[in-house]
């Protein structure tokens, strides 16, 4: 393997771990189930593309770079699609969204509720 | 390179390992549910990069496969049972 796919390898990797630790933050920190699955169902998405996409140039040309690459493939079509319907089934189930007045409790005349 | 391999497997282990807080102390059975689904995630990309670290890529690589299919399925799954939309209406 030559200087250039080494380096290439380990800068995808590296981005790859940055929005992994994005994913991961915003699943610890957000305060909602709906902001935390916008912060899982992209960030988990790129990242897991990314870095295996940096272990198939690291790899090089061979069988196990053409099952990384549908992993990839298969990861992009399945994991927003898995996002979408576990955020729909919250909806119809009747979880509701995180505002700024319900948390704080101020103007609550105008909840219909 | 076998050094920044082992590096990036340890800090994504530590990463699904603040995930595995969401899955034990999450408000509702969604929160739950998303955060095995990313636990699933990073458990593959981890079992590539062992794959690597191993010099197996040939086996590892078919587990990994297998595991993307699964973690798929069982989202999909546990979407459509706890989807209690039908009970709502009157």
């Amino acid at each position: 393997m030559t200087l250039v796919q080494i380096i290439l390898a380990v800068i995808l990797m590296l981005g790859g771990a940055f929005f992994l630790t994005v994913s991961a933050l915003g699943l610890l920190r957000l305060p909602d189930f709906y902001a935390r699955t916008h912060a899982v169902g992209k960030s988990e998405t790129l990242g897991t593309i990314l870095t295996l996409f940096g272990l198939a140039v690291y790899n090089g040309w061979g069988l196990s770079t053409f099952k990384i690459l549908f992993i990839i493939f298969f990861v992009l079509i399945a994991s927003p699609t898995a996002t979408h319907a576990i955020a729909r089934a919250a909806l119809r189930t009747g979880l509701e969204p995180w505002t700024r007045k319900k948390q704080t409790g101020e103007d609550t005349k105008d909840k219909k509720s | 390179m076998s050094s920044f391999l082992l590096g990036i497997t340890i800090f994504i282990a530590l990463l699904t390992a603040a995930a595995m807080y969401r899955v034990a102390v999450g408000k509702t059975i969604f929160d739950r549910v998303i955060a095995s689904g990313l636990v699933g995630t990073n458990g593959f990309i981890l079992l590539t990069l062992i794959g690597f670290i191993f010099g197996r890529i040939n086996m590892f690589v078919d587990i990994a496969l297998a595991y993307a299919l699964l973690n798929f399925v069982v989202v999909i799954v546990l979407g459509k049972y706890f989807d209690r939309g039908r009970e709502r209406q009157p």
